[in-house]
């Protein structure tokens, strides 16, 4: 059944609403298929039209029960509400167990809501490495709100405030010292705060610590937090401060407590992003970042094409028997000059 | 450098609640290099249907001990077919008498693994059973 249909049927039939088609096109583009290019190229006329939530935090805080929380309220306004929740790749066997929708049983049954599983597959920032595309696919099928779950890691996960529009930073009481020190990274790159498990003893200081660290940290508007600007850093604008004032909001996800307050912080704070354009800057950050990425993945695959297939693993060898170091290998990889007596294999 | 794997969706439909084997089973595929889709407790046919659908698997788990297989595995077929996933493969793990295997195995599923079979030989199973398409 999968093999005969072209990519742009299934592109049509996405959106059109098949559920199947959807499914499977996710696989395609997770599957890196060649042939899902030409589905996501017909379908990104479609996009941009989602709002694109991120929710990130350590290990266990209830970003899933969040999640489902989340869903449930605005399917209630009558949004649709797509769903990618990403958990680890066992770096071991490469393979996964994908537990986020254990969460999530509140959605079933509600063709309004579509929730897909994904393994992070070797991707170390919080997301696969296709996530993005993925979260296209949704947009494109037409889904209002777009929630993405990220790997319970709690650092470096820039990746996910550049995708979302809205990242929020999910926190809970009694998570132990690590974390404590993991946060200083993580606040960075939140737009809205939660402390999750309100219900449970400490909530107040989780709270109260939460504000202390956000009264420290300036907030920049553009470049800054989002830092992954690799070629353009140089033409950065003056650093305008971002008007937005992180707000730390307490929930109890399980019994659905403070969801409309959570609710209502989304909605202001994409509001702030359309009033101060931040989202035209936001995306552009986003569509550079991927476009350099892409062009990075691009060029290193074309370069490794038009040299010998031995030339690789014979300047690794080199490298290993301090026979050259790595600069002057990647220049004599950039100009095939690895016949040269200085790069005889 | 397209990168398959194969999905699996582990679900303990009814209301027996213990899911111990279940878990146990998911960690031995995904250390098989499986991607496993654990869904959780008390799952009705519907919602297998639904995540199996969304979840694109190529094989549904079913784990069941409460000893309502008879009852609830031609539901779940029914609601698989309904769905359009007449390719799934289904599975059955549980505490399942011999005397029910061929009736089950009439009805649509694939393969029965009762609670001495060990994860390699599921693993084997669904190794062979599943295609992986070609890009
Ligand atoms: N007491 C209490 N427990 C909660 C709350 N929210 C979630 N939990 C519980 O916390 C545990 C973890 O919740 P999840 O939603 O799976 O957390 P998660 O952050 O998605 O976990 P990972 O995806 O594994 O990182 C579950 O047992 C939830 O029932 C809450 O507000 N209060
Ligand atoms: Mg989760």
């Amino acid at each position: 059944m999968s093999a005969t249909s072209s990519e742009q049927t299934l592109a049509t039939a996405v959106l059109s609403g098949d559920r199947r088609a959807l499914a499977r096109l996710i696989t395609r583009v997770e599957n890196r298929a060649p042939d899902a290019l030409e589905a996501l190229a017909i379908l990104h006329s479609h996009t941009g039209r989602a709002a694109i939530v991120g929710v990130t935090g350590a290990p266990g805080t209830g970003k899933s029960s969040l999640v489902n929380a989340l869903a449930l309220a605005l399917r209630r306004r009558g949004q649709t509400v797509g769903i990618v929740a990403v958990d680890p790749t066992s770096p071991f066997s490469g393979g996964a167990v994908l537990g986020d929708r254990v969460r999530m049983v509140d959605l079933a049954g509600d063709s309004g809501v579509f929730i897909r599983s994904m393994a992070s597959r070797g991707s170390l920032g919080g997301l696969a490495a296709t996530t993005g595309d993925v979260v296209r696919v949704l947009d494109a099928a037409g889904f209002a709100v777009i929630l993405v779950e990220t790997v319970g890691a709690g650092q470096s996960e820039v990746e996910i405030a550049r995708m979302a529009h809205t990242t929020v930073v999910v926190d809970a009481p009694g998570l132990g010292d690590e974390v404590q020190a993991i946060k200083a990274g993580i606040l960075e790159i939140a737009d809205i705060l939660v402390v999750n498990k309100a219900d449970r003893p400490g909530a107040q200081n989780t709270v109260r610590t939460l504000r202390a660290m956000l009264e420290l940290g300036h907030r920049l508007r553009t470049g800054g937090h989002h830092g992954v600007r690799a070629v353009a850093a140089a033409v950065q604008a003056e650093p305008v401060f971002d008007s937005w004032t992180v707000p730390v909001i307490e929930t109890v996800a399980t019994e659905h407590k403070g969801i409309d307050e959570l609710l209502a912080a989304l909605d202001r704070h994409q509001a702030h992003l359309r009033e101060t354009g931040e989202i035209t800057d936001r995306e552009r950050q986003r569509v550079e970042a991927e476009l350099l990425a892409r062009l990075r993945e691009a060029l290193l695959a074309r370069l490794l094409a038009e040299r010998p297939p031995e030339a690789l693993e014979k300047t690794i060898q080199r490298i290993l028997r301090r026979e050259l170091d790595p600069n002057t290998a990647v220049r004599a990889l950039l100009e095939d000059d690895l016949s040269s007596p200085d790069g005889k294999g | 450098m397209s990168d398959e794997k194969i999905r699996v969706l582990i679900a303990k439909p009814g209301l027996d609640g213990h899911d111990r084997g279940a878990k146990v089973i998911a960690r031995a595929l995904r250390d098989a290099g499986m991607e496993v889709i654990y869904t959780g407790l008390r799952q009705t046919p519907e919602m297998i249907a639904e995540a199996a659908l969304q979840e694109d698997v190529h094989v549904v788990g079913l784990s069941i001990l409460s000893g309502a297989h008879m009852a609830l595995v031609p539901r779940v077929i029914e609601q698989l077919r309904a769905a359009g996933l007449d390719d799934v493969l289904v599975l059955v793990g549980g505490i399942i008498p011999d005397d029910d295997i061929p009736a089950l195995q009439a009805m649509g599923v694939s393969a029965v693994f009762g609670p001495g079979t060990s994860t390699d030989d599921i693993v084997r199973f669904i190794r062979s059973a599943v295609q992986l398409s070609s890009p």
